[in-house]
């Protein structure tokens, strides 16, 4: 799921929602024809309304009345999957999402960040424009791929090198933590060169060193963007399938290390909904109520806090 | 101060360090599945349809299945998602509420994971509406998937034409919508068009959501309410169910290639839309 | 008794092909106020940016000549960068307090050249507050944003932020001009009371404040200085008919 160039575009295009379209006024002419047109301009935008109502409304109700027979805590935390005895608890999956998430944000973070701050303080323009077209690239590369390629290359290096089947939380990590380093980097290196020129001047002119400047000064004035960064890496992570799916061994287990094969609940659904009816169905469908649920909550939280940070930067 | 002289270099190091592991995991990946896959690709493969589960044969019915998919849902995608930024950049009010919640709308189909994607359309157009698993079924699920690309890069595209542009067509007397139509969108076209070839590299890459949707019938798809399986699936079920290892790098080949020839488009059509800003 | 804190000596700048500033000779005295006045782009500013070694941000510039602080060249070759920037302190035209507390912007700088104590933090703080005419107004809420301040009262943190890394000399470029006339006032009083310890160097578009608040006063046009003299001298008897002119308001 190529979609990085959204994210890098949003922090310009969350600006236009307060400058939209007052260019016209009032007084240029609308003849009886250019009324029609905007209405069905409108009607068209309108489809996004609808498109989210109609997701959330099916999901919903396929999703909701088997948690509500289930119980949502127990839906959610009991660890017991067992379609053929009708036992829906996705707690295993949970852990298994959170594991495979958390491994992935624990090295992809870090190398995301230096590399943001390498493209936006330190390096030569050349070097900053190759490198940007090869996160590009990377954003890219399609989830199947990456799949692919951890299925027959890095499962069997963790097999040969560090035991185990080599299906595992760690596999996952490695490939997930590839796949959301391109959300990781853009993100914050927008954020890093958006503060102003003059915090670097200035703590120059203090005597500070260029590295002083960048972790006192611009790391700490850009820490919204960043959070913005990390916290949109983990929602691709969470939501992640196809990668996952490829890589861990998809086991209804508690994972005792990280080596331990687990399974996500995006994984849960693309397994078994080629085979799965009545309530075996439904249960896949309270798994991706959850998923929704939960990734909606992230992205409308980043969103609205971003364009009230807007709203405050320009009071 | 020596010391702080010593922990600056090994910063610089672990800056440089940091890109080149970067740059390193993107020719892995592209190196290992071009090398392996390059053996086995030929005009068969592309050209004869898959046999015995993809086992032997090519991938011609799924080269054919990605295309259908693709131009499918651009085909619905397109002209909603360009005239809604349209709406946005050119109609709606400074603070609408309406742009407000639409842009929001935006943000978080932005946001959807495709598996969930992938659920919506199943229950929605497969079950509900009754077209089952096809091409139609599909492409419309992608269609929604896609549309946040196409409109964010058109708005950005249509607020990157200079304003003169319009005030000069204003002034010679032509409308609102004489100004977009023959103006606006004309100087926005490159820009529009990097969202769509964009699009393109998402709907080719796409898998899970068109598993549910278009199902994974290897058959060649003769109408838009036949199932179909693309390339992306055809990838995982190969290596997935073990199939075929070799068909797998074949398939996975041509993906990366297309990817490659879509992102070096698309870098090639933002290119020209910041020479426009300029 | 006069004594040169700054002398610049054939100084010449070059941002690529164009030629910013032509072989600028200056003595700048100790302990006094020196204002450089001239229309936009004349050069004051670089000349400004070369006593800090400001000017090397910029890609593609070029420096010969050479400035001397206490008779020691800055453009050499073993110059600690970090050390001549502690000692030249800067003040921009945009007040820009960093965005952290009050307390932290004034004790950024000491942190940053190795003062750990919190006691000596405190002390710091304090006394640079004061001596910016800023602690009456933020004592109460030294933990605050900074970035909540009025924009003069910005101004007076980023001069206290300067004051606590203990500076000799204070560069200022333009420090009044995005102020109201009142945080102005304040502004210019704060630099009368300065002057007793520390060589000020300001850059101002305003003639008056110029005349205000300076003891010296350079005059430049083209890249050139065209004349430097005690400020009553040159604002009472320009020897130059430019400077006449410029200070007659007949140009720029």
């Amino acid at each position: 799921m190529a979609n990085y160039p959204i994210v890098q575009n949003k922090e310009k295009a969350r600006g236009n929602v307060f400058s939209a379209g007052g260019f016209y006024g009032r007084k240029t002419p609308v003849r009886g024809k250019e009324l029609w047109v905007e209405k069905v301009l409108m009607l068209s935008a309108s489809l996004f309304i609808l498109a989210i109502l109609l997701i959330t409304l099916f999901i919903f109700a396929k999703g909701i009345p088997l948690i509500a027979k289930t119980g949502l805590t127990d839906f959610i935390f009991n660890t017991e999957w067992n379609p053929t005895k009708n036992k829906f608890g996705i707690g295993t999956m949970l852990v298994g999402s959170l594991a495979v998430t958390l491994g992935a944000l624990l090295w992809a973070v870090p190398l995301g960040l230096i590399t943001a701050i390498f493209m936006a303080e330190i390096a030569p323009v050349k070097v900053r424009d190759v490198l940007g077209s090869f996160i590009e690239l990377l954003a890219g590369i399609p989830s199947v791929v990456y799949g692919f390629f951890g299925l027959i290359v890095v499962v069997p290096f963790i097999r040969d090198n560090l035991g185990g089947s080599g299906m595992s939380i760690l596999a996952g990590a490695v490939i997930l933590g590839i796949m959301i380093l391109p959300t990781i980097i853009n993100i914050s290196r927008d954020a890093i060169r958006a503060v102003p020129e003059e915090y670097k001047i200035n703590s120059l002119a203090l005597g500070a060193t260029h590295y002083q400047s960048i972790w006192r000064i611009i790391v700490p004035a850009a820490r919204s963007g960043i959070i913005t960064a990390v916290v949109l890496g983990m929602g691709r992570a969470i939501g992640e399938t196809m990668a996952v799916v490829m890589v861990t061994g998809n086991a209804t287990i508690i994972p005792d290390s990280i080596l331990s094969p687990v399974r996500t609940m995006t994984s849960n659904i693309v397994l078994e909904m080629g085979y799965a009816a009545g309530d075996h169905q439904a249960a896949l469908f309270a798994t991706g109520t959850v998923l929704f649920v939960f990734i909606v909550l992230l992205n409308l939280i980043i969103n609205i806090s971003a364009k009230a940070g807007i709203k405050n930067a320009h009071r | 101060m020596p010391t702080a002289n010593y922990g600056e270099k090994v910063m610089t190091l672990v800056f440089w360090l940091a890109a080149f592991l970067i740059t390193a995991i993107l020719a892995v990946i592209i190196g290992y599945i071009v090398v392996k896959g390059f053996s086995v690709l030929s005009l068969d493969f592309i050209f004869t349809p898959p046999s015995r589960a993809g086992k032997e044969g090519g991938i011609s019915t799924t080269i054919v299945s990605t295309l259908y998919l693709v131009l499918g849902s651009l085909l619905i995608a397109v002209p909603v998602g360009v005239a809604s930024a349209v709406y946005l950049e050119e109609y709606a009010r400074k603070n609408s509420r309406f742009a407000y919640i639409v842009n929001l709308t935006a943000e978080t189909l932005a946001g959807i994971p495709s598996i969930v994607f992938g659920l919506f359309g199943f229950v929605f157009f497969v079950i509900f509406l009754g077209w089952g698993w096809s091409i139609l079924s599909g492409a419309m699920t992608m269609a929604i998937m896609i549309l946040p690309t196409i409109t964010r890069t058109s708005q950005e595209a249509i607020l990157a034409v200079p304003r003169e542009y319009r005030e000069n067509s204003l002034a010679l007397g032509a409308s609102k919508w004489q100004t977009i139509r023959k103006i606006v969108l004309p100087s926005a076209l490159p820009g529009i068009a990097t969202g769509i070839i964009l699009s393109i590299g998402r709907a080719v890459g796409e898998t899970a959501a068109l598993l549910l949707t278009a199902g994974s019938s290897l058959g060649m798809p003769m109408s838009i309410t036949d199932p179909a399986r693309t390339m992306a699936v055809h990838l995982y079920i190969l290596a997935m169910e073990g199939i075929s290892l070799e068909r797998a790098f074949g398939t996975a080949f041509v993906i990366i290639v297309l990817i490659l020839i879509i992102n070096y488009a698309a870098h090639y059509g933002m290119r020209r839309l910041s020479a426009l800003g300029r | 008794m006069n004594s040169i804190k700054i002398r610049s000596h054939n100084l010449n700048v070059f941002y690529g092909p164009f030629q910013a500033l032509y072989d600028i000779n200056m003595d700048i005295e100790s302990n006094k106020v020196t204002a450089l006045i001239g229309p936009s782009g004349c050069g004051k500013s670089t000349f400004l940016r070369s006593i800090n070694r400001l000017n090397e941000l910029i890609d593609g510039v070029r420096i010969e000549g050479q400035i001397y602080i206490d008779e020691k060249p800055i453009y050499a070759r073993d110059v600690d960068v970090v050390a001549l920037r502690k000692k030249v302190g800067m003040v921009f035209q945009k007040p820009s307090a960093f965005p952290m507390s009050i307390y932290e912007n004034v004790a950024y700088g000491p942190r940053i050249h190795g003062i750990k104590d919190r006691r000596v933090l405190d002390e710091i703080v304090e006394k640079s507050l004061k001596a910016a005419n800023l602690w009456n107004e933020v004592k109460d809420r030294l933990k605050a944003p900074a970035t909540g301040l009025s924009g003069g009262q910005q101004q007076r943190l980023v001069i206290a932020r300067v004051l606590a890394v203990n500076p000799e000399v204070i560069l200022m470029d333009e420090p009044a001009s995005a102020l109201d006339p009142i945080s102005t006032a304040k502004l210019e009083e704060l630099i009368a009371e300065l002057r007793c310890n520390y060589t000020i160097v300001i850059v101002t578009h305003n003639m008056q404040q110029a005349a205000r608040v300076s003891d010296y006063t350079g005059f430049f046009l083209n890249g050139r200085l065209i004349e430097y003299n005690r400020t009553e001298e040159l604002f009472v008897n320009p020897r130059d008919k430019r400077t006449e002119d410029y200070i007659t308001g007949r140009f720029g």
